[in-house]
């Protein structure tokens, strides 16, 4: 899958980032470098307050790292400041982010909740449409497109979810603790649908999760300690892993 | 997609129920305006009634209606053989208190002269007064029947009722009667106090009964009533004001001060109108930190939050209009005052409305636009 002649969809490197000053400075995250490439699905681990979160608030482009160097698409974005100007606008294009809870706007049925995000890149509204409930079939959802958020499940909910995350073909999809509502099974489907996105959008993915069953869906593993990270051989025979 | 229009529709029911309560706020403040507009038009009324182009009134006064004006009676002769003139018809006005079905009631009665300019314009039921003494027009409101004996003055004459009018009451409220000009002369000299009785009664002072308080003129549609209304006032003891001067007189000297009270209660409601609508688009703005976080998060510009967030304001002020003035226009006819909207206060309240709900937005849009998008990824969900 990711050779090494391949360029990496996300690279980190040296990132790090601290909240507060002084006596109250907290390091988040240290030295941190890190490359994904195109088709990977990468998990990251580690106990709460490790800095998980604030890494992928990070590369999400949604807060500013304290140092280091930020690549994403083949664009520096980042280097010790903000290269980009509209940051709104890369997240819209290149990021889809899915959330531990699914995050749908309460107000509009699922059709519409991955239709907002089509209409915010400036697709036109029938487009968006047709796009949308081409996502949710996609995503086997399809039959629940009327549906308002609190009247799904939570699987179907976070279906919905992830149809939003893909709805701009983004390159690069982060998702925090995705498969934390749902039960082992349901973890798993999810788990397989990030894979064969990862591999139909040749996207790169990184995933925050806690779970110790669907580990060997992963190509790699790292792990986030005290805000460092280390990388940990991948577990499961039929993925190869990444050379580096 | 609209987002504001899916959230209103989501919440409905709350949606409705604010807008119950703000139209009944914004309803007071268009009855206010109606209140007011029928000030005025009450207040003009009478001037209008009398369909004048000219009013020929006591020198450097505001009369007949915002100052008393007393000129003598044989002023319309004088006028009508001025140049211009068509025809010309004297006036006296007075307010009397009366028995009437037994209840003290105040009426604003009008003297004129039969035929002549100045009498009732409109009579619903009835008739006009045809005999030169003790008949009287009298408006509905006054409670009386065609037919009916009324005593009036000191001595109690009693004058029938032949005719009834609709809607000619004074600013104060009081129902407005026709007499002949002699009846109302009468009255005024019983009513006058006793030390001036008994001058006029020994014949000795220079003042007689014969006093009137206007004369009213209309001018050939061929000669600018500016031009009459200069000749006339040529005489020293007489102003002469156009209609135009007169309602525009009245409206700012009669009504002022009702104007003052109802534009100090017009800004209290539109201060806590305005107060409670940024209050409600606040707790409205705090119910979808969560939905504009996640917004913020996928890349939604801050135009599409502030958008969100005026939009429903606005809704919500122009729906609420619209229900507040569905509501005046429903009960204006169980309400005590006359209400009378002009189209420019209507379109007037309708701007404050819409000044107000933007200005109450501002709250609300400056807490949208502090959410941080991390918030979406908080775990509590
Ligand atoms: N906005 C913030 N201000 C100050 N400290 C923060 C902030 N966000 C996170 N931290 C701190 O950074 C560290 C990493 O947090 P986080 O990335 O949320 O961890 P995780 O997601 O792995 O649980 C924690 O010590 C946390 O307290
Ligand atoms: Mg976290």
């Amino acid at each position: 899958m990711a050779g090494e002649g391949r360029q990496a969809v996300v690279s980190v490197e040296h990132v790090s980032k601290y909240f507060g000053v002084g006596a109250a400075r907290v390091d988040a995250l240290i030295d941190i470098n890190l490359d994904v490439y195109p088709g990977q699905v990468v998990g990251l681990m580690g106990p709460s307050g490790s800095g998980k979160t604030t890494l992928l608030n990070c590369i999400a482009c949604i807060s500013q790292p304290s140092s280091g160097r930020l690549t994403l698409d083949g664009e520096v974005v980042y280097d010790d400041r903000w290269l980009k100007a509209d940051l709104r606008r890369l997240r819209l294009d290149k990021i889809g982010f899915i959330f531990q809870y699914p995050n749908l706007l309460p107000f509009l049925d699922a059709t519409d909740n991955v239709a907002v995000v089509l209409r915010l890149a400036g697709l036109g509204s029938a487009a968006s449409l047709s796009r949308a409930v081409e996502l949710l079939e996609y995503l086997e959802v399809g039959h629940r497109r009327h549906a308002l958020p609190k009247q799904l499940s939570g699987g179907e909910a976070q279906r919905v979810a992830i149809a939003r995350a893909l709805a701009n073909r983004p390159r690069i999809i982060l998702a925090d603790e995705p498969t934390a509502p749902l039960d082992s099974q349901r973890a798993r489907i999810v788990m397989d649908l990030l894979r064969r996105i990862a591999i139909d959008q040749n996207a790169a993915i990184i995933c925050v999760t806690h779970d110790e069953m669907i580990l060997d869906r992963f190509d790699h593993i790292y792990r986030l300690r005290d805000g460092r990270l280390d990388i940990e051989a991948p577990a499961g025979p039929r993925l190869e892993p990444a050379a580096r | 997609m609209n987002l504001a229009y899916r959230d209103i529709k989501h919440n409905l029911l709350r949606f409705t129920l604010t807008n119950f309560g703000l139209s009944l706020l914004l309803g007071i403040v268009i009855m206010i305006t109606g209140v007011y507009g029928g000030l005025i038009d009450d207040a003009l009324r009478q001037a209008r009634a009398a369909r004048a182009d000219l009013w020929v009134v006591q020198a450097d006064t505001k009369g007949p209606f915002a100052e008393s004006s007393r000129i003598p009676g044989d002023t319309r002769e004088l006028v009508s053989r001025v140049y211009g003139v068509e025809r010309a018809g004297a006036v006296t006005y007075q307010s009397v208190q009366a028995e009437l079905n037994g209840a003290p009631h105040r009426l604003f009665l009008i003297g004129y002269q039969l035929g002549r300019p100045g009498g009732p314009s409109k009579i619903v039921a009835g008739r006009e007064i045809l005999r030169s003494h003790y008949e009287i027009v009298v408006d509905r409101r006054a409670g009386l029947a065609l037919g009916q004996e009324i005593p009036l003055g000191t001595r109690g004459h009693k004058f029938t009722v032949v005719g009834l009018m609709q809607n000619e009451v004074t600013s104060a409220g009081d129902p407005v009667a026709y007499i002949t000009l002699r009846d109302a002369q009468r009255l005024q000299f019983e009513v006058a106090p006793p030390s001036t009785r008994r001058e006029q009664a020994r014949g000795g002072a220079l003042q007689t009964n014969d006093q009137i308080n206007a004369v009213i003129a209309r001018v050939s549609p061929h000669v600018p009533a500016n031009e009459v209304a200069t000749a006339l006032s040529r005489w020293k003891h007489l102003t002469a004001l156009t209609q135009a001067q007169q309602e525009t007189m009245l409206s700012m000297v009669v009504i002022e001060r009702a104007r003052k009270q109802q534009m100090l209660i017009m800004v209290l409601l539109v201060i806590v109108s305005a107060v409670i609508i940024a209050l409600i688009i606040y707790t409205m703005t705090m119910d979808k930190v969560r939905s504009i976080a996640t917004l913020k998060f996928i890349g939604a510009p801050d135009r599409t939050i502030v958008g969100l967030i005026i939009q429903q304001a606005l809704s919500l002020g122009i729906v609420s209009y619209l229900a507040g003035m569905a509501l005046v226009f429903i009960f204006r006819p169980y309400f005590p005052r006359r209400l009378v909207f002009d189209p420019e206060s209507v379109a007037v309240v309708f701007i404050i409305t819409v000044v107000m709900c933007l200005a109450a937005s501002i709250l609300g849009i400056r807490l949208a636009l502090k959410v941080d998008p991390a918030e979406a990824l908080a775990t509590s969900g």
